[in-house]
């Protein structure tokens, strides 16, 4: 296995494959750039254990240091709010990918196109076929998964890598920001 | 006076003085029976053929628009490619993205239809065989008036006996063939019109199916609709294993119709177990509840390496292709009954039984193909009787050490986890079952779809699958539960019983569990959503599968939702309608309420009866495992209605959804029939296909999705009070999405008055009208609307 296989093994999509990304600040200067980001977190995020906290403490570490607005989807949102985070917008993933694709929506905080969606904690085969529609679908929106495991259908995805270099390529992304984005949100 | 439809001349001479004599009260009919003693005038659309109904789909298609996700970039179908279709990239037939995708769709919904209709041509022609072309359609006799809303409403066709089923398989026939044929490499270029023909393919598919299961229980003297139709044994733990074993599966069940009717006249019911895997033992158990059902698809693996089989017989339709090899390793006599299903097996149907039976319980072959229900009946009866004591039920099962040794051969590679559909933790359960520990690896039984996947990707050759069945072992044992046989249809009275309730919206939804075992977190998941909507006073269907999945858990005395819920077609009742198959009879229910609860006729009436479905009729299905082909053409047929399907995660893979958008206000206008005004009735329901990520989810989904814009007042609160309370529980918070669901001050829950009116006022909601509503006003003058609603 290398680093850019699919995760699972036959999931493999076709010529246009994602960048694996090699270095965090790779993720921080695609964030930067964005006008309008969103992170989208899938259920599995508040059950996955990176170290002594859950991916989703990591993902609401980068939305708040970002200020990226945050669309929970699943039933994921009771850990957001567990956390003291009360202002995701709630929808099915699926729902959240046609909206996306739709180059009229004005994003969840109403406020533009989104031009970036960050991707995490959903079901390997579900966020593949979502960024699948994206891929094809978004072509003014970029994506990158910040799962540990490859998705080729983004345009920038982590390799199938080990949860410690995970966890510290997701503290190095969500770290507090020493720039705010180039336009605020 | 000389009716002359389609397939069928029909001449009636009340008197006549010719040349010839006089005559009087002839009648000729020719092709087959002609439904002139139906007084129900003809609609406008019997017999659709693919575009008949373009104009209903495209409606339905405005609203709920495709969200494709391709799953894969490339189309590879003809000998110009491969060709690469990413992004706005053009093959070299210049079919875009959006059209592949949609292309792609419909051959599956036609493989799901062909499927479905193949089944019952070879269902007609048995029960002909078997009962007589004149036999009677019976589904429920007196109970039934409306007997085949499906085939009255697509067709416009009263069937009355078996040979009537033929003409409309013929029907059904040549719409799948047309359909397929415009999945031909430079035919149809337009999603969206691919979308119509998905649907047109879903509706045949009902069709199909409707007519399978009339002609079944018609001639099997199956439950006809009975609410109390006998409770069945469920569950690998219920067999006997003490007596010979003879297991079924697949989906046609003449082959097991044999066997129960050969032991039978051997009088050697009680000395044979017959047990079954997929709808193939769900009918058999309608035919005799004596036969055991072991589970869904997914038990395949787990049951014939458990070696408790004493001789496997296969039919058709969602059966391991490689069954064959799997029984020779634990030396279990394998016989092939279907043309579909061969096998590359000798086709031994000519010869004599003796010879047969002396082949396979002599170990000279390992399997033969017998294409005659009583000759296969007989031999497997025998070949059971005859190996059993030789066999002593030898297995591929393994003992603890054998399981910890095995599991101390893992590399901890993960291959067999990036193998696994559900992404199980194997490498994991695997390291600490070869340190002893067996009960991570016993955890994963629950949620194993049973595929083998990861036993093909491991480069030690661990039998992965066996080591986890192995490690659960108790747990098998302790399969044993009921499940309540197939009933059929639903009666004509418990239609007016429920049909107000459901109409007005007092009666919140009627839920559908159908389809496949591909359960992304188990089975269970399913009898969780089924019993949490019973108990909410939801009336839940369910059937195939899903029907088995909701049997297989218990509450805390001890119940199965079986044993805890009504069959009857209520609020509060789990209503198991039986196979596949069946399905036709949910989304017959729904058809059923327009004619008897609300007068509509039915015949050859399609666009205004799904019209009426889905602005009034709550219906939602949820198929949670959905995985095969037939289930994409289930899930057609009922979008064709206007009835949204749920599915779960793995359903992403299905390549595409039917989205709606809440937030174009745009969309949820309808024609109000009393003013002829055009209304918001806000986004009810909401989506036409849409896949949830978790159980959680999907119930909020299900509940919102009930929602219809013909609610009264107090239906609009109930139905909200359950959405809202569902959603408060599973997302922690208030829906943002209240107040397009409020109409009137009137539809909001007492108890959440005070909450509701605060949002209303913080939002820019203005009282508006409930309408009489419908898509079609503008294009349906008054008078071909059959009867005013009610």
């Amino acid at each position: 296995m290398t680093n850019a296989d699919p995760w699972q093994t036959a999931e493999i999509a076709g010529p246009k494959k994602a960048a694996v990304i090699t270095k965090p600040a790779m993720v921080n200067t695609v964030i930067l750039r964005a006008e309008h980001p969103l992170l989208l977190i899938g259920h599995c995020a508040a059950t996955i254990d990176i170290g002594e906290r859950k991916l989703v403490d990591y993902l609401l570490d980068l939305a708040r240091a970002q200020n990226i607005p945050v669309i929970a989807t699943g039933h994921v949102n009771r850990a957001l709010r567990e956390r003291g985070y009360t202002s995701a917008t709630i929808l099915p993933a699926v729902e959240a990918g046609h909206r996306i694709a739709d180059p009229g929506w004005k994003g969840p905080d109403g406020k533009g196109r989104c031009d970036l969606a960050l991707i995490a904690g959903l079901p390997y085969p579900m966020a593949w076929t979502l960024l699948s529609g994206l891929k094809h679908f978004a072509p003014r929106t970029r994506t990158i998964t910040l799962d540990n495991t490859y998705q080729p259908n983004a345009n920038w995805s982590f390799g199938n890598i080990s949860v410690k270099d995970w966890q510290e390529s997701l503290e190095a992304i969500a770290a507090p920001a020493k720039t705010g984005r180039l336009t605020d949100v | 006076m000389l009716l002359l439809t389609e397939k069928k001349i029909a001449v009636t001479i009340k008197e006549l003085d010719s040349g010839l004599g006089h005559i009087r009260d002839l009648s000729i009919t020719i092709g087959k029976l002609s439904a002139a003693d139906w007084a129900e005038p003809e609609g406008p659309t019997p017999y659709p053929t693919p575009a008949t109904l373009r104009s209903w789909d495209r409606k339905l298609l405005s609203r709920y628009q495709p969200f494709y996700m391709p799953f894969c970039d490339l189309c590879c179908l003809c000998t110009y490619g491969k060709c690469d279709l990413t992004g706005t990239k053009k093959g070299a037939c210049g079919i875009t993205m959006p059209a592949q995708q949609a292309r792609t769709v419909l051959l599956a919904t036609c493989i799901g239809a062909a499927t479905h209709t193949s089944h019952a041509r070879e269902l007609v022609t048995y029960a002909i065989k078997k009962a007589g072309r004149d036999c009677p359609i019976n589904p429920g006799g007196n109970a039934i008036g409306v007997e085949a809303p499906v085939i009255r409403l697509v067709c416009g066709e009263k069937p009355g006996t078996l040979a009537d089923l033929e003409t409309v398989l013929d029907y059904c026939e040549s719409q799948i063939t047309s359909l397929l044929a415009v999945t031909h490499t430079g035919q149809e270029g337009d999603p969206l019109d691919f979308e119509s023909k998905v649907l047109h393919a879903g509706m045949i598919d009902q069709v199909g199916m409707e007519v399978a299961d009339l002609a079944q229980i018609s001639a099997l003297g199956y439950p006809k609709a009975d609410p109390d139709a006998p409770l069945a044994a469920l569950g690998m733990g219920t067999v006997d294993t003490t007596k010979p074993v003879i297991l079924v599966i697949g989906h046609n069940v003449p082959p097991s119709v044999a066997i129960i009717d050969y032991l039978a006249l051997e009088n050697l019911s009680d000395q044979v177990e017959v047990t079954g895997i997929c709808c193939t033992s769900i009918d058999a158990s309608r035919y005799s509840p004596r036969a055991k059902i072991i589970g869904p698809m997914s038990w395949q693996l787990r049951y014939i390496r458990s070696g408790i089989p004493d001789v496997i017989v296969v039919d058709e339709q969602c059966i391991r292709t490689d069954a064959l090899g799997e029984a020779q390793a634990v030396h279990t006599p394998f016989i092939a009954t279907s043309e579909k299903n061969c096998l590359g097996l000798p086709d031994r149907t000519h010869d004599p039984a003796d010879a047969i039976v002396a082949d396979l319980a002599g170990g000279r072959q390992a399997g033969v193909l017998i294409l005659d229900p009583e000759k296969a009946g007989e031999v497997a009866v025998r070949v059971a009787r005859a190996v059993m004591p030789a066999r002593k039920k030898a297995c591929t099962a393994l003992d603890l050490s054998a399981i910890r040794e095995l599991a101390s051969d893992c590399t901890q590679c993960r291959l067999c986890r990036r193998a696994c559909p559900n992404d199980l933790a194997i490498p994991q359960a695997m390291k600490a079952a070869g340190a002893g520990d067996l009960s991570r690896l016993a955890g994963l039984y629950e949620t194993c779809v049973g595929c083998g996947r990861c036993e093909q990707a491991c480069t030690k050759e661990i039998p992965v699958h066996s080591l986890i069945v192995a490690a659960a072992a108790e747990r098998t044992k302790n399969e044993r539960f009921v499940i309540r046989t197939g009933r059929g249809a639903i009666q004509d009275i418990e239609i007016r019983n429920v049909g107000g309730p459901i109409v007005l919206g007092e009666i919140p939804g009627v839920v559908a569990f159908v389809g496949c075992a591909n359960f992304a977190n188990g089975g269970k998941e399913v009898a969780e959503m089924s019993v949490e909507f019973a108990k909410r006073r939801y009336i839940v269907c369910t059937s195939g599968c899903a029907a088995m999945s909701i049997g297989m858990y218990r509450d805390e005395e001890g119940k199965t939702p079986y044993e805890q819920f009504p069959g009857s077609f209520t609020a509060g009742g789990i209503v198991n309608v039986g196979s596949c198959v069946a399905n036709a009879h949910i989304a017959g229910a729904t058809i059923k309420i327009a004619s008897i609860f609300a007068r509509r006729n039915l015949r050859g009436n399609y666009a205004e009866i799904a019209d009426y479905v889905h602005n009034r009729v709550g219906a939602v299905g949820v198929a949670w495992g959905a995985m095969s082909q037939k289930a994409a053409a289930i899930a057609s047929g009922f979008w064709r209605l206007g009835i949204p399907v749920v599915v779960g995660p793995h359903g992403t893979k299905y390549r595409r959804m039917l989205l709606g958008r809440a937030d174009h206000e745009a969309d949820w206008y309808v024609h109000d029939q009393r003013t002829g005004e055009d209304v918001y009735a806000g986004p009810a329901p909401e989506h036409l296909f849409v896949a949830a990520e978790t159980k959680e989810e999907a119930m909020v989904l299900v509940a919102k999705l009930c929602m219809r814009p013909n609610d009264t007042s107090r239906g609009r609160a109930m139905k909200l009070t359950h959405y809202i309370d569902l959603y408060q529980r599973n997302h922690g918070t208030m829906p943002d999405d209240i107040p397009p669901y409020i109409r009137t001050t009137a539809d909001i829950p007492v108890t959440l008055k005070g909450e509701i009116l605060k949002i209303l006022a913080q939002s820019d909601w203005k009282e508006r009208p409930i309408p009489d509503p419908t898509l079609l006003a503008h294009d349906m003058p008054a008078h071909r609307r059959s009867a005013d609603p009610p």
